[in-house]
């Protein structure tokens, strides 16, 4: 596979709309990413992406992103500085150099915006990630499965103000990060599962922004039929091909739940797909039969770009396909599923891998 | 108010300017075609002329006119007769990472900023100050930007959920700035999404000049015409709006002629599933016709090279139309992207002009009998190049618009329609309908009316339902209002994005209705 090892004007976009496709529907726009992450290159520089082969064992990397409703990340952007600010009180706190930093998730805003902090921190971003795709929750990352500490965790906000947690487990994190979230005004930037270089090698899912990059390549070079191009590259089955008929959202506990219904056109015509959604795409039936389930990725496209929409952008009348393909092996361990398989989101659903239910003749 | 009769739909395009009347019915009882004007208004006398004189339409029988025009989307394309207006955005210390125009064409921001800033203040999602308005800076920045600029746009994060700060920072801008220098606010523009929102807003600021140029043009010509009518002016979804509201919001018009060429051509063709492209003297619009309505974009849509958030018809907008100029010798032709538009019919070579237009290459190619074919001699085969450039042009914008595979009818309207050659790769037929060149007017005239509901619900835990409803309700009273049939009210839009957290509920409930004119 090919290495991305520099992010600049040429491969930005296409690492953002990679990350879209990625969040699943959530994750946060990346096109807010993305712009930040060019005016910051327009002043310092294109980013350098490492290889975590070739960085120093007992080097610090620091994890890191936005927390928060992504309906907030969408109106209140950042200020560009939230990297600087998580760096240096995390050097503070660990007593040792941070060597770069990596997305805590590669899927949607939070998948570019560690790379727009880098350039102006002066670092690397790791060639990696701590999902492999988005989810809602903090802990729901590969490094908590690999059993690295949470803690101490740090976030901050536009105003200059940051916090330092110590909290017992990942859980905790989640509580105490969330409620400094809604005070900062529904958004904050964090860093956490801070791990050297050494540790990262095991616990992260590597190469992801490489994938992410030649995602968003296979849109842009795709001559026709942009969709089939994108199911090839990733092997992903095909829900449906169709149009929005119904949408609920309704914000919980802080996070964006509801339901999205698409009815089938042509070849699909009466078939309807519904989809249940905590931030992401996370389960797809069709009547009762189940076609698709976390931690497998679901992702909702427009059918005739293969743009990926989020799931604040859906809206009634949307021509869309929803695709399905594997995630990374780690979450189908007993571990990744306790952590985020369907009933970490209270659905009595089993967990059947995607090319199960969508056995290849 | 009276009862719909007859109505004057009217569509000002860059290059002609055409008028249909449409009985209770919709069958057209008249229609005109004359040239745009300099001045706009002697184009629309003109074609009210055309209409009256033809005797089939007595005046005192018009109750309605709807106006469309492609003035505003022109405006930005070519960077013309834009309003200078400085750009205020409310959020610092937030937003820093993105600032305002960041990303624009060089070209447009040029024409349109006359000075960015951002200062601190602004909303959170729950209504508290992000940080307290900075009254001071505010003044500092307007006051340096007077006697520079025709208006102020201001944006304020969260401006959809508060508008006090917008509030604020106008009041501001009237005291340093006058009565008379527009202000945009972003809370009456866009929905959530600052950096879309905000750039909607400036290019409103940009666009009250070339509003204000038609409208007046409109009432001057009915006024000497002595009709005595209400008048719409055709916005983005392809529904009315009243001229009062059109005026302070110019930039919902961008858009109004895609959708009611489509909407027109649906009508004449009875085709209701094709693509359509629609060729006018500056640029051709080609869209996709599903069960008679224009195909919307799924995510907001670029106008000039700018993101807005604006849902309409999904449209690809290139530079090429039947004014469209040729340059360049036997090596290196260029078609476009400047037009004569509406002096096609003093500047084109077969009319004896001097510049070599599409329009030229179109005879030159035999695909119309215009003017004065051998004054093409000397240039033949520049135009013959352009020609062939310009079909290639036409392909790849139907191909990127595609819904499916295989090939499909494409139904051609517009003053420019003769540019379009009867076999393209992807299309099936080439379908042009009698009266397609004015199905712009057509598409303005058979519009529906609309009324729009967008704010902040504060329903209770189980209450959604209850303000989805109550928001419905609003949007068909307010196009009912507006002259829409009761009964025939419908809900064409509904959209619903929660904003807080379990404790303290909120929701924003966006829901437009449409309905037809009232009999």
């Amino acid at each position: 596979m090919e290495r991305v090892t520099q992010l600049d004007a040429s491969n930005l976009p296409a690492l953002a709309r990679g990350c879209a496709i990625l969040g699943t529907g959530g994750g946060g726009d990346p096109d807010v990413g993305l712009l930040m992450a060019l005016q910051a290159i327009e002043e310092f520089g294109p980013v350098t992406v490492a290889d975590l082969d070739d960085l120093p064992d007992d080097g610090l990397v620091m994890p890191c992103g936005m927390v928060g409703a992504p309906t907030v990340g969408i109106e209140k952007l950042g200020n560009g500085e939230e990297g600087v600010r998580l760096r240096d009180r995390v050097e503070a706190l660990f007593g040792n150099p941070v060597v770069a930093l990596m997305s805590g998730e590669i899927g949607g805003s939070n998948g570019i915006l560690p790379a727009s902090w880098a350039v102006r921190v002066g670092l690397p971003v790791v060639d990696a990630d701590g999902m492999g795709r988005a989810f809602p929750e903090i802990p729901m990352m590969t490094m908590e499965i690999a059993g690295i500490a949470p803690n101490p965790s740090v976030m901050t906000d536009e105003r200059g103000n940051v916090v330092t947690f110590d909290a017992v487990d990942g859980k905790w994190t989640e509580r105490l990060e969330r409620v400094v979230s809604a005070e900062f005004g529904g958004k904050g930037a964090s860093a956490e599962y801070m791990l050297t270089v050494a540790e990262a090698r095991a616990a992260t899912v590597r190469n992801t922004i490489s994938l992410a990059v030649r995602i968003g390549r296979v849109l842009e070079e795709a001559e026709t039929e942009p969709l089939d191009a994108l199911v090839a590259e990733l092997d992903a089955a095909v829900l449906i091909r169709g149009k929005v008929v119904d949408v609920e959202r309704r914000t919980t506990g802080g996070f964006v739940r509801g339901s999205a219904s698409i009815e089938g056109l042509g070849e699909d015509a009466g078939r309807t797909l519904v989809l249940e959604i905590q931030n992401e795409n996370l389960v797809a039936l069709e009547g009762a039969e189940l076609r698709a389930i976390v931690p497998d990725l679901i992702s909702v496209l427009d059918v005739e770009s293969a743009e990926a929409i989020t799931t604040e952008r859906l809206r009634y009348g949307q021509r869309v396909a929803v695709i399905a393909y594997p995630c990374d092996p780690i979450w189908r361990t007993p571990g990744g599923l306790q952590l985020a398989g369907p009933s970490a989101f209270g659905y009595d659903y089993p967990y059947v891998p995607v090319e199960e239910l969508h056995a290849r003749a | 108010m009276r009862g719909l009769d007859l109505r004057l739909g009217i569509d000002v395009g860059g290059t002609n300017t055409d008028a249909v009347v449409l009985d209770k019915d919709g069958a057209m009882l008249a229609r005109a075609k004359v040239p745009t004007t300099a001045d706009v208004t002697g184009g629309i006398r003109h074609v009210i002329d055309a209409i009256l004189a033809g005797e089939a339409v007595a005046k005192e029988r018009i109750t309605h006119v709807m106006l469309g025009t492609t003035h505003a989307t022109n405006a930005v394309l070519e960077r013309r007769k834009l309003n200078r207006v400085a750009v205020l955005r409310i959020g610092a210390p937030a937003t820093l990472g993105v600032r305002p125009l960041f990303g624009w064409p060089a070209d447009l921001r040029e024409a349109v900023s006359g000075g960015e800033t951002i200062v601190r203040g602004g909303i959170e999602f729950d209504g508290r100050d992000l940080v307290p308005f900075d009254a001071e800076e505010t003044r500092r920045f307007l006051a340096s930007v007077a006697g520079t600029v025709d208006g102020v746009a201001i944006s304020s994060v969260f401006a959809p959920v508060s508008d006090r700060h917008e509030l604020e920072a106008a009041e501001i801008a009237r005291e340093e700035l006058g009565d008379d220098v527009h202000l945009s606010l972003s809370h009456e523009i866009g929905s959530v999404g600052l950096l879309e929102r905000e750039n909607a807003t400036v290019l409103n600021g940009a666009l009250v000049g070339v509003a204000r140029e038609v409208a007046g043009a409109l009432d001057g010509a009915l006024a000497a015409h002595g009709i005595e009518a209400r008048t719409f002016f055709a916005q983005n979804d392809g529904t009315l709006m009243a001229l009062e509201f059109a005026l302070r919001h110019p930039v919902l018009t961008i858009g109004s002629g895609p959708a009611n060429s489509m909407r027109g051509a649906a009508y004449l063709t009875g085709a209701t599933d094709a693509l359509v492209a629609d060729v006018g003297g500056t640029s051709t619009d080609v869209g996709v016709l599903a069960h008679g309505f224009p195909r919307e974009s799924s995510a907001g849509v670029d106008i000039g090279g700018v993101r807005t958030n604006f849902r309409m018809p999904d449209i690809l907008s290139i530079a090429l139309g039947g004014g469209t100029v040729v340059a360049g010798s036997d090596g290196a032709v260029t078609v476009g992207p400047t037009s004569v538009g509406y002096r096609l019919t003093e500047e084109a070579l077969v009319f004896g002009g001097s510049t070599p237009t599409i329009t030229d290459a179109a005879v030159a190619g035999r695909r119309a009998e215009i003017g004065d074919p051998a004054a093409l001699y000397a240039h033949r085969a520049v135009l013959e190049r352009a020609l062939a450039h310009a079909d290639d042009l036409i392909a790849d914008a139907i191909d990127r618009v595609k819904l499916v595979r295989g090939d499909r009818p494409l139904i051609v309207v517009g003053g420019g329609s003769v540019v379009v050659p009867d076999r393209l790769p992807g299309v099936s037929e080439v379908l042009r309908a009698p009266h397609a060149d004015v199905a712009n007017a057509i598409g303005a005239a058979i519009a529906a009316v609309s009324g729009q509901v967008d704010r902040i619900f504060h329903p209770g835990p189980s209450g959604r339902d209850e303000a989805v409803e109550q928001a419905c309700a609003e949007a068909r009273e307010q196009a009912i209002r507006a002259g829409a049939q009761p009964d025939a009210v419908e809900i064409v839009e509904l959209d619903e994005i929660p904003l807080a957290y379990v404790t303290n509920y909120a929701t924003r409930i966006r829901a437009k209705a449409a309905g037809p004119l009232a009999v």
